[in-house]
């Protein structure tokens, strides 16, 4: 029926359909251009931040130089700041949190991919992720009002009387019974970053194909051969990922922190004695900094900034492997 | 550039809440120690005159900050600014509200004001030298009671603050040893290994409720409002007197304000039988030469109108009040320093 001559005549542009041609075009361009703005801001913003930071930082960094990440001096009445106190009081809290939040994480994460029946596992998920959906603050009153006062009277002494009492690790649970301390803050965060990661286990352990899990259950493999050497090492680097990204929550979370931390300027070899980390220090301190104190102040926020920034960046990677081995593979 | 982004938060903040105040308000920012009072000094002046407060309670160095840099009509501050910064600045400075510190203390077996002690044993425990309840020091300056084997732990605030600044003042001036070691500011390198910082008058109080042998300070007026355990404590005269309005009160009236420029009068350990020791004066900042002059009147109407009519509401919420004969002297000498036309 279509005649090759007849064809170029009936699709032969008119000057209405050029106009929407145009005009589609000049759209797209718009478009382009729009959006394109939209997600530029974002970088614009996220630069403008770092500059703003480092320009307030800067009459710290000048005075106390390189030194300042290592000092573990806090004088504000003299004007002397380290950021040794802060930073570790923000990694130990964090990597406390992390040694309790993975494995739980991992136990949940396996119930409900592997064992849970399907009835249970909306609901439950559910649950895990309402976790996350608890403002901070209230976690930092229920460490305080609620956990610490418990944690002195019987957490405390148990691990003081059982772990307390061994070589090598019996100091870091040696001193004073408070509530609050290090040791408070990073339980506290291990139940505020759990949800992060057991949803990102959760969600890469379900990529692992069907008939990968399958076949090793048909050879007679338990559910926890088949978690160990399927399951896992299929999706090593996602799991890494979800780490890092409940790390990366851990360490700049303020509220709660402050709240449990003890804020005390001191690094002392007890898990059990008050400290600080970054963020509660910038919290507290804020309000009545004077020109270095603010300027230091402004200087741990920068720290605290580039320590979050790799620590998510290397989420960012490893989880972008594993989709990438998804790929590959299935 | 220094402060830019804390200006340009600051800023922003004062800024959005300016505009939704009316054009006639008065602006002012800092101490956190007397916004209880100016709330309610400003809410009663509303209803009076139809001009509003807009106070930030941003901190004593968060106002310093904006009354130099002039985005706000006064600045208040707990600590005093010296005599020759205020000239630096060209500013003046007036006292306008009196409060005090308290110490508190959780010990089983020991009520409100059943503990005594001195400056000097105060600051032994708060530099960490005397770590258990029933050392001979605190067992010498309470001879009828006996103390209990327990730790002691030392509850500060952590957040930077006027209460802190006046206890450090105080145990600077009552302990050679604090005053080298540790000073005075809104914030100090608390000394003792077994410090616990809480955020606010709340967070303190709440430390000290839940750690046994626990001891730490608090604003009055918050001590008063939930009577946590407080301690007795020797003034200038050898007396162990308790906090209470009377004893605020006679701290405050044996003070010269005009003895030292610019009135930064720091008044603790004053001398007298019933003086508390731990008082202290809030500050009011403003310019000599005003850019806004009918701002600045404004701001001396208020305070004017306070003076006279504000003395109940002060005492309502466990301030002390200043006395007529203060205030007719801040009249008559600081205001007229400051140009209204």
């Amino acid at each position: 029926m279509n005649s090759p001559v007849a064809s170029p005549q009936s699709s032969a542009p008119t000057a209405a359909m050029m106009a929407v041609v145009k005009r589609q075009k000049l759209q797209d361009f718009l478009f382009h251009k729009v959006t394109m703005g939209f997600s530029l801001l974002v970088l614009i913003a996220l630069l403008s931040i770092i500059a703003s930071l480092w320009i307030s930082a800067w009459p710290a960094f000048e005075k106390f130089g390189f030194g300042f990440i290592w000092s573990d001096e806090w004088d504000i009445v003299n004007d002397e700041f380290g950021a040794l106190i802060a930073i570790y009081g923000t990694l130990m809290s964090s990597v406390i949190a992390l040694v309790i939040a993975i494995p739980l994480a991992f136990g949940i994460a396996i119930f409900l991919t592997e064992m849970c029946p399907v009835w249970l596992r909306r609901p439950l998920g559910t649950a895990v992720e309402l976790l996350a959906a608890v403002p901070s603050i209230i976690y930092g009153m229920f460490g305080l009002f609620i956990f610490a006062p418990l944690f002195a009277d019987y957490g405390q002494p148990a691990l003081q009387s059982t772990l307390g009492q061994m070589p090598i690790i019996g100091p870091l649970f040696g001193g004073a019974t408070n509530g609050v301390g290090i040791l408070a803050a990073g339980i506290v965060l291990a139940f505020m970053v759990l949800p992060f990661i057991a949803a990102v286990m959760r969600d890469v352990f379900e990529i692992v194909p069907p008939i990968l899990r399958e076949s090793a259950y048909g050879i007679g493999c338990t559910t926890w051969e088949v978690v160990r050497n399927v399951v896992l090492p299929y999706t090593q680097k996602g799991v890494i990922g979800g780490i890092m990204l409940g790390l990366g929550r851990a360490l700049g979370e303020t509220m709660a922190v402050t709240f449990v931390i003890g804020n005390s300027h001191r690094i002392l070899p007890s898990l059990f004695a008050p400290g600080s980390s970054i963020a509660s220090t910038l919290a507290n301190e804020f309000a009545e900094a004077g020109d270095l104190h603010l300027s230091a102040l402004f200087a741990l926020g920068f720290l605290l900034f580039v320590i979050t920034f790799f620590v998510l960046a290397a989420a960012k990677v490893m989880i972008l492997r594993t989709e990438k081995a998804k790929g590959t593979k299935s | 550039m220094k402060n830019l982004f804390a200006k340009v938060l600051l800023g922003g903040a004062v800024a959005a809440f300016s505009l939704q105040a009316s054009a006639a308000d008065i602006t002012g920012a800092g101490a956190t120690f007397p916004y209880p009072i100016y709330a309610k000094w400003a809410e009663a002046y509303k209803k009076e005159t139809g001009i509003g407060l807009n106070y930030q309670s941003i901190g004593s160095s968060g106002g310093l900050r904006q009354i130099r840099a002039k985005t706000v009509t006064f600045g208040a501050s707990d600590a005093p600014v010296s005599g020759a910064d205020l000239d630096k600045d060209s500013m003046v400075q007036f006292p306008a509200i009196i409060g005090g510190t308290v110490p508190v203390f959780n010990l089983e077996g020991f009520n409100s004001g059943e503990v005594r002690i001195t400056g000097a044993v105060l600051a032994d425990i708060f530099m960490g030298n005397i770590t258990n309840w029933n050392d001979p020091k605190i067992a010498a300056i309470n001879p009828s009671k006996t103390f209990p084997d327990q730790s002691i732990t030392v509850v500060h605030r952590a957040d930077g603050s006027g209460t802190t600044f006046n206890f450090t003042d105080y145990l600077a001036a009552v302990s050679q040893p604090w005053a080298e070691k540790v000073g005075k500011g809104a914030a100090v390198k608390w000394p003792a290994d077994s410090s616990v910082g809480g955020k606010g008058n709340e967070g303190v109080a709440a430390n000290v409720a839940r750690i046994k042998g626990a001891i730490g300070y608090v604003e009055y007026a918050y001590a008063k409002k939930t009577s946590i355990p407080y301690m007795r404590l020797q003034n200038k005269d050898g007396v162990f007197v308790r906090p209470t309005e009377a004893s605020f009160s006679a701290a405050a009236a044996g003070a010269d304000w005009f003895s030292v420029p610019g009135m930064a009068l720091s008044i603790v350990e004053q001398p007298g039988a019933d003086t508390w020791p731990i008082s202290t004066a809030s500050f009011i900042l403003m310019y000599k030469q005003p850019s806004d002059k009918a701002a600045s009147v404004e701001v001396l109407k208020f305070f004017d109108w306070a003076f006279k009519n504000g003395k109940q509401m002060a005492i309502d919420l466990a301030y002390v009040p200043l006395p007529d004969s203060l205030t007719d002297q801040i009249r008559a000498k600081v205001w007229s320093q400051i140009q209204d036309k």
